[in-house]
């Protein structure tokens, strides 16, 4: 199991307003769920984690590797660090069919890789967007661009998986059908994942390790 | 059309369409290195690289005199390496043009990377582009109409530019003498004839660019 150790701080101000982050917690499990109520610092973790985020101080580790370690320097750029990341309102590219955005990865130039290649157009099949490859981002239903995401993510091969908020956008019914999904997504591919939600029934459903944030720092099960 | 009217006009396309290419391609590049985040250091950068649309053209025109002129920093370093001057040249105004038409580029660039979403760019690092690949395949292609905006803008700028196009490259006719400144020599010389007809000229032109610059900006538009 590739144990995950974050320990962190960040001071934040703006207008007026001052926010502390002080968040540390390790886990090993396949579904680490950071639980809490917004404004809790939930995003702001998983942007250090993904290092999208710069903390003042503290150390990131991922397995055997340092991701961030301010007292030695070390700070993996986002590129480097090997983790997908499926933002809240899912940031497709909108300018980007659903295929080109799977395929996205696949050149780190500054081209876009041409066409698919076998993997793009499994992807593209077992997340069933197949029918829409050719659509925009805009033409898709929620349940459809949560998937794009995923598949977007999955296909650049990460070593962890980071979710934010990523049922907040859809309806109830829907969104116990992705619950589902994504647990058997879990299993199927064994990629580690962190899933930030506010909504207690989403944990209750993902089951795994759960991480309570109060306020900028992690809360002690009493 | 009389080669009175069309030796101005076809320079003053030239002169125009290397100025926009030039100050398009500092435009962006100080676009980008200004960069998203509000500072100090910034907002003076930016004040400073506004100047010359606010200075008076003459000021301009002064001021690049003394640096390109025979004794000026770059114009004697030109001369003794090169063997060239700018001085009384259609190259020396397009560089007036340019510098006159930059700030109108580097503002709607600046307008147009604040626009696209930071999300976006942030979910392409986690996809493992590097910052110019980013650049190239989600901020540029987002920004484009505001960028291009720009261009035309700085088109029809360095078109009319006249008090500094004077000072660095004369008015020589089929040499440097741009329609602005066929006009002022026709008034200056009573020609009336001559100087209504440049005047058609220019307008003529002018609402040709608008034209385009409203196709351009509509097409595509969901």
């Amino acid at each position: 199991m590739t144990r995950l150790s974050v320990s962190v701080a960040r001071h934040l101000q703006a207008d007026g307003r001052e926010f502390r982050l002080d968040v540390a917690f390790d886990s090993d499990a396949d579904v680490t769920i950071l639980f809490g109520p917004s404004g809790a610092g939930k995003t702001l973790t998983l942007h250090a984690i993904a290092g999208l985020l710069r903390p003042d101080r503290g150390t990131i580790r991922l397995g055997e590797q340092l991701l961030f370690d301010r007292a030695r320097r070390v700070d993996v750029p986002t590129r480097q660090r090997g983790i997908g990341f499926v933002f809240q309102d899912y940031a497709l590219f909108p300018h980007l069919t659903v295929a080109q955005n799977i395929a996205f990865a696949r050149s780190r130039g500054w081209m876009q890789a041409r066409g698919m290649d076998t993997a793009d157009r499994q992807l593209l099949e077992s997340f069933d967007l197949a029918a829409c490859a050719d659509a925009c981002p805009a033409q898709l239903s929620g349940g459809q661009r949560q998937r794009v995401a995923l598949a977007r993510a999955l296909a650049a091969a990460p070593r962890l998986l980071l979710l934010d908020e990523p049922f907040a956008a859809l309806d109830a019914p829907l969104r116990e059908r992705l619950r589902g999904e994504l647990l058997a997504l879990q299993r199927s591919r064994g990629v580690p994942m962190v899933v930030i939600t506010h909504d207690p029934d989403d944990v209750a459903a993902l089951g795994g390790r759960v991480i309570q944030l109060h306020e900028g720092q992690v809360r002690t099960p009493p | 059309m009389p080669a009175a009217a069309l030796t101005p006009l076809l320079l003053t396309l030239k002169v125009a369409l290397f100025a926009t290419l030039l100050a398009t391609l500092f435009g962006v590049l100080f676009a980008r290195t200004l960069g998203r985040k509000r500072s100090v250091a910034r907002d003076v950068a930016e004040s400073l690289l506004t100047l010359p649309l606010v200075l008076p053209p003459t000021v301009l025109g002064y001021y690049l005199l003394v640096v390109l002129g025979r004794n000026g920093v770059i114009g004697s370093w030109l001369l003794d390496h090169f063997g060239i001057t700018l001085i009384f040249t259609w190259q020396g105004a397009v560089i007036a043009a340019a510098i006159a038409a930059f700030p109108l580029i580097l503002r709607s660039a600046r307008a147009a990377f604040a626009d696209v979403d930071a999300s976006l760019e942030q979910a392409a690092r986690t996809l493992g582009l590097r910052e110019g690949a980013v650049f190239f395949r989600i901020t540029l292609p987002l920004a484009w109409r505001g960028v291009l905006a720009g261009a035309l803008l700085a088109f029809a700028r360095a078109m009319g530019e006249f008090g500094a196009t004077l000072m660095v490259a004369g008015s020589l006719p089929g040499r440097t003498q741009t329609l602005a400144l066929a006009i002022y020599d026709a008034v200056m010389a009573g020609d009336d004839a001559r100087a209504a007809m440049l005047v058609w000229i220019s307008l003529l032109v002018a609402i040709v660019v608008l034209l385009i610059a409203a196709r351009l900006l509509q097409r595509r538009r969901p």
